[in-house]
């Protein structure tokens, strides 16, 4: 703790107490290694990933050009289609229960209309059905209607989110304040105008939150799709992945081929959400606070 | 409410009852408007399943005389059923070590990283959050990976001591194998959401704290974790939610430990293989709502005991 660090960090100087960062680097090494392992080993053909030597390091061979371009034309592209399937599902189902999730949240807030507590009461215990619960019941009404197997089944049940509903409410109540909607309104405003221009902006860190957990949400969701598609080409790359895993480890002997696409497959199927959790961190850490502060 | 309060109130003068009226109607109009979209949503894909799946658990379909109505028998068949039985109490288990032990864990690299305010720290914590953003899937096939005996580095670094790796996938290990699944999984997202609780106190509590001589321990303990109780609450609630209804990671994990999980695991597997295995809807339906049971049970018992139901429900 030098003079000049503490200068640089400005009003509060920067605690380092060495031994508990060294217990975090051994953290940090613990939470990296299965990315470590992946990454090793997508470099691998078959002889090298089953050749024995040393598990947690490259071979003399490194082909990520091969197996990237196995892993995107095995089975006539498959993999870019689940990749493209999951990317659908969790646009089409983060956006859609965002959009319900955020309105709603601001209704029950900011609205003292009939029926608002109770209905509020019913959300909260929501919390508590489990989702899985949920998907034996709706297969079957959706197989009435015809929907089981279709991109719908998908989307339509992710579009319920009441978690993020608690989190918008908690966020709109404390951070929108009532007395700039009045102005708002007292200035000719409409109701819709006053949300838009006036509370939607205030609600930003909340929104984003979210809309990343939705959208997460729906990109890790597995029991879900793999009750309710039974064409492969609508798979999630999580059933996807989870179907060659079965292949495979069914016929070991004949297979080798498939597991270093595994391996692969779920290098390329982490990247798209790493890439947003990291570029949207500003955003989504002051929203995560909010649902823990209550 | 507000309505029957209105017509008890003193008549007021004509106009300005009108208006107040109006101005009521038009805020539970614009009310519902706001909430009226996810109620649709809520209603349809939420209240209809739940009761369709309590109407299903009510029949039974025989291979003669078709399907017949029998009231509670699914149920009382499920709580008799070896398999249910020992599905629950796998879970229950699972949820009494891998909770406390994941928030521990959590609780102190919040506490460290709210403390160490270093460049690697800040590294640290996006690593240590990293494993949420993979899918639970996916996270459990990397681990398949680094547990089998084949591609696994555990029998190379056992060998360098000349012992025999343990096996995680065998039925004897399969209980820590998920647990260290699961804490790699989410000890990282509640340590996120912890660590923000923990960055909204207010620092000027510290100061009089080290005036009065707190050390840090101290501040740690009667301080910084009294105040972020109610995030606490909140994440062992979602665990807890999460644990009993378990099933991705032993899905998965199933095609490479074949002798250590069987289909009727977890609830929710034994669940899913009623349904979609065997067809059996009314039973699977009647194994879901009586898994519901037990975690409305188990979340209400644990709010009761650390007395915070008001805070959060």
């Amino acid at each position: 703790m030098t003079d000049h660090t503490s200068v640089r960090a400005g009003a509060r100087r920067p605690q380092r107490y060495l031994p508990m960062q060294i217990l975090l680097g051994f953290l940090v090494i613990y939470f990296l290694v299965p990315f470590w392992w992946v990454i090793v080993n997508s470099s691998k053909d078959a002889p090298g990933l089953f050749g024995g030597g040393n598990t947690l390091w490259f071979t003399d061979q490194i082909d990520y050009l091969g197996n990237l371009r196995q892993l995107f034309t095995y089975d006539g592209g498959i993999y870019l289609r689940w990749m493209l399937n999951s990317t659908l599902y969790a646009i089409a189902g983060g956006v859609g229960a965002t959009v319900l999730a955020v309105m709603a949240g601001y209704g029950f807030a900011k609205y003292r209309f009939a029926a608002r507590r109770f209905s509020f009461a019913v959300v909260l215990g929501a919390l508590m059905v489990p989702a899985t619960a949920l998907v034996i019941p709706t297969f079957i009404l959706f197989s009435r209607l015809g929907l089981t197997n279709t991109v719908w089944a998908v989307i339509l049940p992710s579009l319920l989110n009441p978690f993020g509903v608690y989190l918008m409410h908690v966020y709109a109540r404390d951070a929108v304040p009532d007395e700039l909607l009045d102005a708002a309104r007292v200035d000719g405003a409409g109701e819709l105008r006053t949300f838009f221009q006036i509370a939607l902006p205030l609600m930003r860190p909340a929104v984003v939150t979210v809309l990343l957990l939705s959208a997460v949400a729906s990109w890790n969701n597995y029991f879900l799709p793999l009750a309710m598609l039974s064409d492969n080409r609508l798979f999630p790359v999580t059933v996807g992945l989870g179907l060659w895993q079965g292949i495979a480890s069914a016929n070991n002997a004949g297979t080798t081929s498939l597991w270093s696409l595994i391996i692969l497959g779920s290098l390329v199927s982490v990247i798209p959400l790493i890439i947003a959790f990291f570029s949207l961190q500003r955003h989504w850490r002051g929203g995560l606070s909010v649902g823990g502060l209550r | 409410m507000t309505l029957l309060t209105e017509k008890r109130a003193p008549r007021p003068q004509p106009e300005t009852r009108k208006i107040r009226g109006k101005v009521h109607l038009r805020e539970h109009l614009m009310g519902w408007l706001f909430v009226g979209p996810f109620g649709i949503v809520f209603l349809a894909f939420l209240i209809a399943p739940l009761a369709y799946a309590l109407y299903l658990s009510l029949f039974q379909k025989k291979l003669i005389g078709g399907t017949s109505f029998v009231l509670f028998d699914n149920y009382v068949k499920a709580f008799t059923d070896p398999s249910f039985l020992s599905g629950v109490w796998f879970v229950i288990r699972f949820s009494l070590v891998s909770i406390p032990l994941q928030i521990l864990i959590a609780l102190a690299l919040a506490l460290i990283l709210d403390a160490v305010t270093t460049a690697f720290a800040r590294f640290s914590r996006l690593m240590i959050f990293l494993p949420y953003a993979i899918p639970t899937v996916i996270g459990a096939v990397m681990w398949g990976f680094l547990y089998s005996k084949g591609f696994g580095p555990l029998t190379d670094i056992f060998g360098l001591f000349g012992a025999t790796a343990p096996d995680f996938l065998s039925s004897d290990l399969i209980f820590y194998g998920l647990l260290n699944v699961v804490t790699w999984q989410w000890a990282g997202y509640y340590m996120i959401i912890l660590y923000a609780a923990l960055q909204g106190v207010d620092p000027t509590l510290y100061e009089a704290a080290r005036m009065d001589g707190a050390g840090r321990w101290q501040i740690a303990t009667r301080i910084k974790i009294p105040l972020i109780a109610p995030a606490l609450i909140l994440i062992l609630v979602f665990s807890l939610i999460g644990t009993l209804q378990f099933f991705n990671e032993p899905q998965i994990l199933r095609y490479l430990a074949a002798g250590a999980i069987g289909s009727d695991f977890t609830p929710n597997m034994y669940a899913y293989q009623q349904a979609f295995s065997l067809a059996n809807f009314n039973y699977g339906s009647a194994i879901s709502f009586a898994l519901g049971g037990v975690v409305f049970i188990c979340v209400y018992a644990f709010l009761f005991f650390t007395r915070k139901r008001r805070s959060f429900l």
